[in-house]
């Protein structure tokens, strides 16, 4: 996946989760602690990658986001899926 | 025989057992025919095993340990998410006489090497996910055989050129000779769990066969279980609770054990209605999610509905004020139940402060929530809610075979609490040092502060030792964090918990955070905020419940022994006698004004 393709699936996740869990998208940049950004815990962090996994139609097991904590790594474990 | 009149066998009595070897081995012959394990994937059913397949697949893996060399006393470490192999490693593990070191599949890889090394074990069993992670960081020390499972075909699972030990997928072939049954005794001991140390001096809790099958008897005399219940484990099992009252206790009472390969809450509340969930233990922040998806669904409903579900609320209240009446609540409050299966009967919460309003509005809807409090060093619980009546205002009181002692109390009542009894550990493994200021005269030192009431039940108000308790019911020690601020430019630098330095009354077990304390050359503001920012950084590595949330400028060095060892009590005690909370700077960054924001150690 090349720079471009990744900072679009980055900015399409931090669209995701403003809407989830209705924090101003601006508010939000790629390199954020998304716990610390959103105000949310772990299972609330489950419950994101699952809407995630609804719509980009992938499949990632809860270890995946194991030590994940910014949109960008969260873009890196869905770009292995997809 | 109708399935009503049919007869069913009684639980096991562990007082009559030596070992947990001895006393699984027998429930899983008295109960061959029952359902002991269900695993499920997300949505779907993936496996389902009776007593009888347990004890085969069990005994056929204690064969391959035997075949290892794994005998009496001999270490073996599991590192695996919640599943049937665990149980088999335990079980197998038991049945050879060897000693089981439950670790925390949550840690990372370098955390997991690292108590590896300390514990030095014979034998390693993890799934692959975990090994692909770890197999590097362990380099020379690879225990001496390792079993992988959940590896997909193919995949070389040997770490490479020169790897000492033996590594091979997780099995228990199905023509495996008998192994040989290693008999233990009550003193021996039975497992290694840690109860910190990640960062840095580890302290891995000796635990007897005593200690766990005393424990046990006494929780299945407050909280019976048979044939017929379901409990859904879903806190790990390398954790104190799980162990005991997700895999022991139900095994032993002939009971259902559920597995999920996900946390996912949308997911876990299927399985409750498809298995008929009866029981669980949770942490404090899964309780709160629960309320969570509780409320959203109340939130749905016309407010003469919310209304409604307030006064059957209360009308339940009265009628279960002495004890719950499980079929009545279900009754009366039957969408509410469906929400949770619709069979749930008992909800155990302990590892983190529990909220009493939380814990009393899940009892007004007829969800009983079974409050406990208990270090690792003393098995599993201290004191227990029995629920009759319910109470959500104390942590319950001592059980069976455990004595609480509340020493050095002011005029408040408030004093330490001190907890001994057969279900105390034998002491840290390989640290003589730790242990003597831990047990004193027989007695366990919690470290946590508290009083007692005329009725004995215990409530818990804080803590005089250095820690802070996640509401996912992870034991934080500001010295395992230190380490992470290495190369900052400070003179000195070192963390606390916040409690600690200014200590609070009430409910204090809330909202716990770490401050770091730095004292920079010539104590010059410029210097602090110049420093600042990489602090910031360094902390924003750190797994979030970790972090610190403030930092505190101290202008004196900081006491030390004559060996340049840190005098941490001294430091605090100076620092709390001459500063304020309002002194810390917050930083952002770190830990979030809400409580919840932790990793959850489900």
């Amino acid at each position: 996946m090349n720079t471009t393709d990744h900072t679009t699936l980055t900015a399409r996740l931090m669209t995701l989760a403003s809407e989830r869990f209705d924090r101003p998208l601006a508010a939000l940049s790629a390199d954020d602690d998304f716990f610390h950004a959103l105000g949310i815990d772990s299972l609330q962090a489950l419950d994101l990658l699952t809407r995630i996994e609804e719509t980009f139609d992938v499949e990632v097991p809860d270890y995946e986001l194991q030590g994940v904590t910014t949109f960008t790594g969260l873009a890196e474990v869905i770009a292995r899926r997809l | 025989m109708s399935a009503a009149t049919r007869l069913r066998p009684a639980a096991i009595d562990p007082g009559a057992y030596p070992s947990l070897g001895a006393l699984l081995r027998d429930a899983l012959v008295q109960f061959k025919s029952e359902t002991a394990l269900v695993t499920y994937d997300r949505k779907r059913e993936v496996g389902r095993v009776s007593y009888a397949e347990f004890l085969r697949t069990g005994l056929a893996f204690a064969r391959a340990l035997e075949d290892a060399g794994v005998g009496a006393d001999d270490r073996v470490a599991v590192i695996m998410s919640n599943q049937p192999r665990w149980l088999y490693t335990a079980f197998a593990t038991f049945h050879r006489g060897a000693v089981l070191v439950p670790l925390d599949y949550k840690l990372t890889a370098a955390e997991q090497a690292a108590l590896i090394r300390h514990a030095k074990p014979q034998a390693l069993i993890t799934e692959y996910p975990f090994w692909r992670r770890l197999a590097g960081e362990l380099g020379a020390d690879l225990p001496g055989h390792v079993w992988v499972s959940d590896a997909p075909d193919g995949v070389a699972l040997s770490p490479g050129d020169g790897a000492a030990g033996v590594v091979a997928p997780w099995a228990a072939p199905r023509d495996a000779a008998a192994p040989t049954e290693v008999p233990r005794g009550r003193d021996d001991d039975a497992t290694i769990v840690y109860s910190s140390g990640t960062g840095g001096r580890p302290k891995g809790c000796v635990l007897t066969h005593d200690n766990y099958l005393v424990q046990l008897e006494s929780l299945l005399a407050l909280f019976p279980m048979g044939v017929g219940d379901r409990f859904f484990s879903i806190l790990p099992t390398n954790h104190a609770i799980d162990f005991m009252v997700g895999f022991v206790g139900p095994l032993t009472c002939g009971s259902l054990v559920v597995h999920q390969r996900t946390l996912r809450p949308e997911f876990l509340v299927d399985t409750m209605k498809r298995e008929r969930i009866t029981h669980m233990a949770v942490v404090p922040l899964l309780l709160e999610a629960f309320e969570r998806a509780l409320d959203d669904k109340l939130d749905a409903q016309p407010p003469w509905k919310r209304r409604l579900v307030d006064a059957l609320g209360l009308v339940n209240e009265a009628l279960t004020e002495k004890a719950p009446r499980h079929g009545l609540s279900r009754r009366l409050l039957g969408p509410i139940h469906a929400g949770f299966g619709g069979h749930l009967k008992l909800l155990f919460c302990g590892g983190a402060f529990v909220d009493r309003a939380r814990a009393e509005r899940f009892y007004r809807l007829g969800l009983p929530v079974a409050i406990g409090y208990g270090l690792t060093e003393c098995c599993t619980v201290a004191t227990v809610n029995d629920l009759k009546p319910f109470r959500g205002d104390s942590v319950g009181r001592a059980v069976a075979g455990v004595e609480v002692a509340v020493r050095g109390a002011g005029d408040d009542g408030v004093g330490e609490v001190f907890v001994r009894g057969r279900t105390v550990m034998r002491g840290y493994l390989d640290d003589p040092e730790l242990t003597a200021e831990t047990l004193v005269d027989g007695w366990l030192v919690t470290g946590d502060r508290g009083w007692l009431d005329a009725a004995g039940h215990l409530h818990l108000v804080g803590r005089s030792k250095n820690m802070i308790v996640t509401p996912g019911g992870k034991n934080i020690y500001p010295e395992d964090i230190e380490g992470a601020f290495e190369g900052l430019p400070a003179e000195e630098l070192c963390v606390f918990a916040a409690d600690f330095l200014w200590p609070r009354h009430g409910h204090a077990l809330v909202g716990e955070e770490l401050v770091a304390v730095v004292r920079v050359e010539g104590d010059e503001q410029a210097a602090f905020d110049a420093l600042l920012p990489r602090l910031r950084e360094l902390n924003r590595r750190l797994p979030d419940f970790k972090r610190v949330g403030g930092v505190l400028r101290w202008p004196d060095a900081f006491p030390r022994t004559a060996s340049m060892k840190l005098k941490r009590n001294e430091l605090a005690g100076v620092i709390g006698g001459a500063t304020a909370r309002d002194a810390v700077v917050p930083i952002e960054g770190g830990a979030a004004p809400r409580a919840a924001r932790v990793e959850v150690s489900a």
